[in-house]
């Protein structure tokens, strides 16, 4: 088992535009290296935003972040992006006419200057268990689940400490979800990554993540761990997401018992 | 057939200047469109004002675009003290290149633009730097979008490439203009076959490069790219050898001046000069063109620089004219060497039969009648001088006054869709087709002797002085009619070359 992955902190991060709306409203959160944190909300929460501020794909403006204690703004940009890993909504990958696969997965290997990342990509492959000779295939000839499979391997490529996801099974069957959320867990566990995702569907985050943060209108409402919500905590906010799968839940048991 | 046969063995040197005036504008169009279309992509201001320009040029007509370069290198040559060439290659790469932004830049521009936001993004989340993002992301993405803006910039380089004959390019458009001027049909089928030709080729060549760039098949695209390249190398090769100095003659487009050039041509050539030509020039800039040397010799006429560059408006003696004109010339540095022995005056003509019945011998009885009559001019006359000059000696108000191309006009009078046109007392066809030329009691129209100017590079070579002497009081007008007739007539037209070879074997040459 490696170290785990860096600690995060944000302290009173916001963003607002110039036209006065409010994405991110004073956040101040703390996330402790090692854990895998869920950013639930509705979408137009700023759950999104809040998480691309931390490799600054968007500027916040005020407040502050830093990774293992370190400001995010001492560095350039360019070489904070390539040390966090990301894996994008939905598409993922670069439909670009002559990016294979592998140049997809070599893609922030190639930036950093490695010449040849053959065998990394062949590994990296193998750990998101995709077979090696989808390497030389083009994006579009994946399903959904491989090409997102795919977008988590170049995540991993340059073996960040910390990896960023935003909504990684918005598009997927739930089946693939289900699989793939396994597998990413698997991996958190495995590489010791501090893992921040974003998603809309608290039942994903309760089975997934150590802890759950709710976010409305810009602010965080709740903060708990999956059990602690289970049993009722975090607020009326957190309370009205997991009566959802809750409530389903009770109509399937009902249906199975025959009632 | 054996005509346009005759007409193709124009083409291949044509071909090769055409060729390499269009390529040359489309890559330094490409060169300047792709930066203002990142830059236009990138910021929206600058994309508004950018494409505008873009946009505005094209509605410039393309000969107008390629007309308004000559003054406005003439002014910048003044400026930095000389040295620009006004003429020639330069207005015409810049016209075209101007031309071929359009297409290149919008095209860039759309294509930049709809690129999926998600894209950038992610190019943006794994850490490219902004030049990586372009290299690796954007440019692959919008060059076949590019490629297809290339190609109509191509096309339209071509096409509009024929014009630069008005300059004094050498283009496939020479055939084309002279043909059209000569009436010499076989000339202007084989000029304009060969430029579209070349379009097709072009255009095809391109779009092998475009699917080659969109399908991922770099085989064919770098194929099709070597043949264009060679193509070019090809076109370049005549120009490798140590060029020997070359005499540009310069010539006005209709048939007496393609015919003299080649006959100072031929009397060049003799002297063991390289000769080349610059024909269908405005008088204008035919002139202006004289005294920088951008055309060395030249045949004009003494009434246009009397009226058109000195600006006067009396009109004096045949000879205290002459004198007064070589004065003036000889402070510009221009050498006039002498007249050629005929004039070639303005003169209004008429049919015969219709001058009789309507009782018109002089302008004086024009004036009474001219209400109920069509004048057609030629596409100078209504803008010149010397119509302002007729018409402050004798009041005419013509029913309606349209221009046409010199040989259309003789046409239009024999059609009867003009009743009196702006001829020339050289042309043959007065004669020919028995035409009453109007009397001028007043002396309005000043006198009209053609002349041979040398420009200041050549104004005292000796060689050059020598070789053209001869010429000077030679060409009486019976023989210069005879000769432009055997231009323009319908039937039996010859080359002004080969009316120049008859020429000169006519005056004893």
């Amino acid at each position: 088992m490696s170290p785990p992955g860096p600690s995060v902190a944000l302290s009173g991060v916001t963003k607002s535009y110039p036209g006065g709306t409010v994405a991110v409203d004073d956040v101040s959160v703390e996330i402790a290296g090692g854990s895998f944190v869920a950013l639930v909300g509705s979408s137009g929460s700023g759950k999104s935003t809040l998480l691309k501020t931390i490799n600054r794909l968007i500027e916040p403006s005020a407040g502050s972040i830093t990774i293992d204690g370190q400001a995010i703004d001492v560095e350039d940009r360019f070489r904070l992006r390539r040390r966090i890993g990301y894996v994008f909504q939905n598409i993922g990958l670069f439909p670009l006419p002559h990016m294979t696969v592998a140049e997809n997965v070599a893609i922030g290997l190639r930036l950093e200057g490695e010449k040849n990342p053959r065998a990394r990509v062949a590994e990296l492959l193998g750990l998101v268990d995709l077979p090696a000779d989808v390497a030389a295939r083009m994006p579009d000839a994946l399903s959904g689940g491989q090409r997102q499979r795919v977008g988590v391997a170049r995540a991993l490529a340059t073996e960040p400490r910390l990896l960023l996801m935003d909504e990684p099974f918005g598009a997927l069957d739930p089946v693939t979800r289900d699989q793939l959320g396994g597998a990413i867990r698997a991996l958190h566990d495995r590489l010791g990554l501090t893992t921040i995702m974003v998603t809309h569907d608290m039942a994903e985050a309760l089975l997934l993540a150590d802890r759950v943060l709710v976010m409305e209108k810009g602010r965080i409402v709740s903060d708990a761990a999956p059990r602690a919500l289970l049993a009722g905590e975090g607020g009326a906010a957190a309370q009205a997401l997991v009566a959802v799968p809750r409530e389903q839940m009770k109509r399937l048991g009902a249906l199975e018992s025959g009632a | 057939m054996t005509d346009f046969l005759d007409a193709l063995t124009r083409v291949p040197d044509l071909l090769a200047q055409h060729l390499l005036l269009a390529m040359s504008a489309l890559v330094l169009g490409i060169i300047l469109s792709l930066p203002l279309a990142v830059w236009s992509a990138r910021v929206p201001s600058v994309g508004r004002i950018v494409l505008g320009f873009a946009s505005l040029i094209q509605t410039i007509p393309s000969l107008a675009l390629l007309a308004l370069f000559y003054p406005i290198l003439l002014s910048l040559s003044t400026l930095v003290g000389g040295g620009i060439p006004a003429l020639g290659f330069l207005p015409s790469l810049l016209a075209l290149t101007l031309y071929a932004l359009l297409p290149i830049l919008r095209n860039g521009v759309t294509g930049l633009a709809g690129i999926d936001p998600a894209v950038i993004e992610a190019a943006d989340g794994v850490g490219m730097t902004a030049w990586q993002k372009l290299r690796l992301v954007e440019a692959p993405l919008v060059a076949p979008v590019l490629m297809a803006g290339i190609r109509t910039a191509a096309v339209w380089t071509i096409g509009a490439a024929t014009l630069s004959t008005t300059v004094g390019q050498p283009s496939l458009g020479d055939m084309i203009f002279a043909g059209l001027q000569t009436q010499n049909w076989a000339l202007v089928l084989a000029g304009c076959t060969a430029a579209a030709g070349l379009a097709l080729a072009v255009d095809a060549l391109l779009g092998v490069i475009e699917r080659g760039i969109a399908r991922r098949k770099r085989l064919g695209a770098w194929i099709a790219f070597g043949l264009l390249a060679l193509g070019v190398m090809v076109a370049l090769l005549p120009m490798l050898p140590a060029r020997q100095e070359t005499v540009t003659i310069g010539a006005k487009g209709f048939s007496e001046q393609y015919i003299l050039a080649r006959m100072i041509g031929h009397r060049l050539e003799a002297a063991g000069y390289r000769v080349r030509y610059k024909e269908g020039l405005g008088s204008g800039v035919m002139f202006a063109a004289l005294t920088s040397s951008d055309v060395d010799v030249a045949v004009d006429y003494t009434g246009t620089i009397w009226t058109n560059e000195m600006k006067r408006t009396d009109t004096p003696p045949r000879d205290a004219m002459l004198a007064a004109i070589r004065s003036w010339q000889e402070k510009q540095g221009l050498n006039l060497l002498g007249r050629m022995g005929f004039e070639n005056a303005y003169a209004f003509a008429m049919r015969g039969d219709r001058a009789k019945a309507l009782g018109i011998a002089s302008l004086d009885d024009l004036v009474a009648k001219a209400p109920d009559l069509q004048f057609g001019a030629d596409l100078e006359f209504l803008e010149r001088p010397e119509w302002k000059a007729v018409r402050a000696a004798y009041p005419i108000r013509f029913g309606s006054a349209h221009a046409y191309n010199p040989t259309f006009m003789y046409r239009a009078l024999e059609s009867g869709q003009a009743d009196v046109i702006s001829a020339f007392s050289s042309d043959g066809r007065i004669a020919a087709d028995r035409l009453t030329v109007l009397n001028d009691p007043r002396g309005a129209i000043p006198n009209y002797d053609a002349i041979l100017i040398i420009a200041p590079h050549y104004a005292k070579d000796a060689q050059m002085i020598a070789a053209l002497k001869p010429l000077i009081g030679r060409v009486p007008v019976e023989a210069m009619r005879e000769a432009n007739y055997m231009v323009d007539r319908d039937v039996g037209k010859v080359s002004p070359d080969a009316a120049a070879r008859w020429l000169e074997k006519r005056v004893g040459l």
